[in-house]
């Protein structure tokens, strides 16, 4: 055998001391920091994310609401609180398209290899998609205060809208993590998760009232998450029963991290 | 002997029903680089996935510096380093918060994490990009950065998993600079690679698979030993006078004619004698020939004189070699 000399094995770089539970918070918090800086630092997926539902306010605002009765609500002040649950819930595509690029590039391959906390990428990942979501909500409610949407509770039940919304995107984006690392290239999560988004969004009372659809479709509108959202938020922002409606939401969101989280955490761990 | 730094006792990786690692053994010594050699599909990746605790092992065992890769991973995440084939670094960071989040990642210290990334931009020749988005970076330095990643904690054993496919030659001769540094200070490696030149020049240890399974493991030398040192290629006008030189080139060495019908290629032990014996049995012949020349054995060679068929390589443009008067060309199936 060649060199077996008696040179010593070199002792690898010492690390911090730290509970489990700290470093994978700290993991966590290294993804997501990484996720927002390529965010500010390539725009190109927030201006994505702000065009398309800004094209919706303007479509559905000025050219089908006319034609939408929604009885004892102004249109504009019933639109807004679906799209914003649009918003979060289109852009919770980004956390699978993300994760997918991730994949494809060989960095998840990486950080696979480093005594990190199993559930950083993904924690990380949907962390950061949670702080986009808020930047496009925050502009969201001024497009939508420039087209006539006005908050009719208060200002604390505005700020509750937003954590709702929040949070059901963060859910979201739980979902989405499994169809990322399920299909492994971002353009695949695309068209995976297009089926799944039209779905939820568009067969809800997001943008119309669910009443004037048939029996079965109405059905399963009057009982699926977006929905509940959307009741929510537009408690939350034009009043009536709230308590109910944003519990329910928050059962919901609960509920699909609950089933979610655990699933991609375990995809993560075998996905080669 | 000391303890190896990596211990692979018959390991299996099946993927359904395909079966990419079929029962390898080897040890790796302290501070030197084995070689894994194969064409694409070998099972080269699939090992150095299992032994960095990415993919688990369906039977047989492995560890480094005695930590098992599949009861105590995070032990070997711990003192492991991997640069991929792929360049796995984030392109919208810069190359300094790229091996910083590495760093943090790896749990050092923040202070400890800045000056860490900085020397190693430094040694790496990416200082003056440093601060510049790897979206921005060539193809080499984007490799440098890669392995700089993989070393941003010290690890005693590193895996480097083809790390100059697609480099230049000079990106490839500045890694291997810093390859052979890394090993004197002490640290292991085990290196995929389709070059024999890369195996030869870096390697202590080569171990050659093709199908998952061992066909050969020795030193560079004895591969070589193996295969024959050079190969003499020569180019008849046309296939009759073709046969005939393979004719009276076969009592020096064993001959093969290349799918073409006009090449003749002989592999010697030794250069200087050989290539005198053929031009004076050609000569002797009446042939002559287009052109003749002398080269190193490929990794295609190698292959080809160990498993009798030809490395399936995607990149191989070379044309399938029929091997007529293939004398004496055993079926070595040596497991090391």
């Amino acid at each position: 055998m060649t060199a077996t000399t008696a040179t010593p094995i070199p002792v690898p770089a010492p690390v911090e001391h730290r509970s489990k539970i700290a470093w994978a918070v700290s993991d966590a918090l290294t993804i997501a920091q990484r996720n927002l800086i390529a965010l500010f630092r390539v725009p190109t997926t927030l201006v994505f994310s702000t065009v398309q539902p800004v094209i919706f306010v303007l479509l559905f605002r000025y050219v089908f609401g006319g034609a939408i009765n929604t009885p004892g609500v102004r249109y504009v002040d019933f639109l807004m609180a679906g799209i914003f649950v649009q918003t979060v819930t289109f852009g919770s595509v980004n956390t699978g398209v993300g994760l997918a690029e991730d994949l494809s590039k060989g960095l998840i391959e990486r950080f696979r290899s480093l005594a990190m906390a199993r559930s950083a990428v993904l924690a990380g990942r949907t962390l950061a998609d949670s702080a986009r979501n808020l930047l496009v909500i925050v502009l969201m409610l001024l497009v939508g205060f420039g087209v006539g949407f006005r908050v009719h509770t208060n200002p604390f039940a505005l700020v509750a809208a937003i954590g709702v919304m929040l949070f059901f995107g963060f859910a979201m984006s739980w979902v989405m993590a499994n169809v990322g690392l399920g299909t492994g290239s971002a353009e695949a999560a695309q068209a995976a998760a297009f089926p799944v988004m039209a779905i939820l969004v568009f067969a809800s009372n997001a943008f119309v009232p669910t009443t004037n659809m048939p029996g079965p479709l109405r059905a399963y509108a009057d009982h699926q998450p977006v929905t509940a959202a959307v009741n929510a938020v537009r408690a939350l922002t034009i009043g009536g029963p709230t308590a109910g409606r944003v519990l329910a939401t928050l059962a919901w969101s609960f509920g699909i991290v609950a089933v979610f989280a655990p699933l991609a955490v375990r995809r993560y761990r075998r996905t080669a | 002997m000391t303890e190896p730094a990596i211990r692979v006792e018959g390991l299996v990786k099946r993927f359904g029903d395909v079966v990419a690692v079929d029962g390898i053994s080897f040890d790796v010594p302290p501070a030197t680089i084995l070689g894994l050699l194969g064409p694409n599909g070998a099972g080269k990746t699939t090992t150095v996935r299992v032994l960095t605790t990415i993919l688990r092992p369906d039977e047989g065992r492995a560890t480094v510096l005695g930590h098992d890769v599949a009861t105590e991973p995070d032990e070997v995440r711990a003192i492991i380093g991997l640069a991929g084939q792929y360049a796995a670094v984030d392109d919208n960071l810069t190359g300094r918060e790229n091996l910083r989040m590495i760093g943090r990642l790896t749990h050092q210290p923040r202070a400890v994490v800045a000056e860490r990334a900085g020397e190693l931009l430094e040694r790496f020749g990416l200082a003056d990009a440093a601060d510049r988005p790897v979206r921005t970076y060539s193809g080499g330095m984007r490799r440098r950065l890669d392995l700089s990643a993989a070393l941003v904690h010290r690890p005693p054993v590193l895996f480097l998993d083809e790390p100059t496919t697609g480099l230049d030659p000079r990106g490839r001769s500045d890694l291997w600079a810093v390859i052979s540094e890394l090993v004197s200070d002490g640290t292991t490696v085990l290196l995929t690679t389709q070059y024999l030149e890369e195996a030869e020049r870096l390697a202590d240890d080569v171990v050659v698979i093709d199908g998952g399974r061992i066909i050969a493991h020795g030193t560079p030398h004895d591969l070589k030993a193996k295969v024959g040192a050079t190969i003499v290629e020569v180019r008849l006008a046309d296939a009759a006078n073709a046969q005939r030189a393979a004719t009276v080139l076969a009592p020096i060495g064993p001959t093969e004619v290349a799918a073409d019908g006009r090449t003749v290629r002989l592999t010697v032990p030794d250069a200087g004698r050989a290539v005198l014996d053929a031009v004076r049995a050609l000569d002797g012949a009446g042939l002559v020939p287009e052109w003749l020349t002398v080269r190193e054995p490929t990794l295609d060679d190698v292959f080809l004189q160990l498993t009798g068929h030809r490395a399936e390589t995607p990149a191989d443009t070379d044309d399938a070699a029929v091997p007529q008067l293939a004398a004496a060309r055993s079926r070595k199936r040596g497991a090391a």
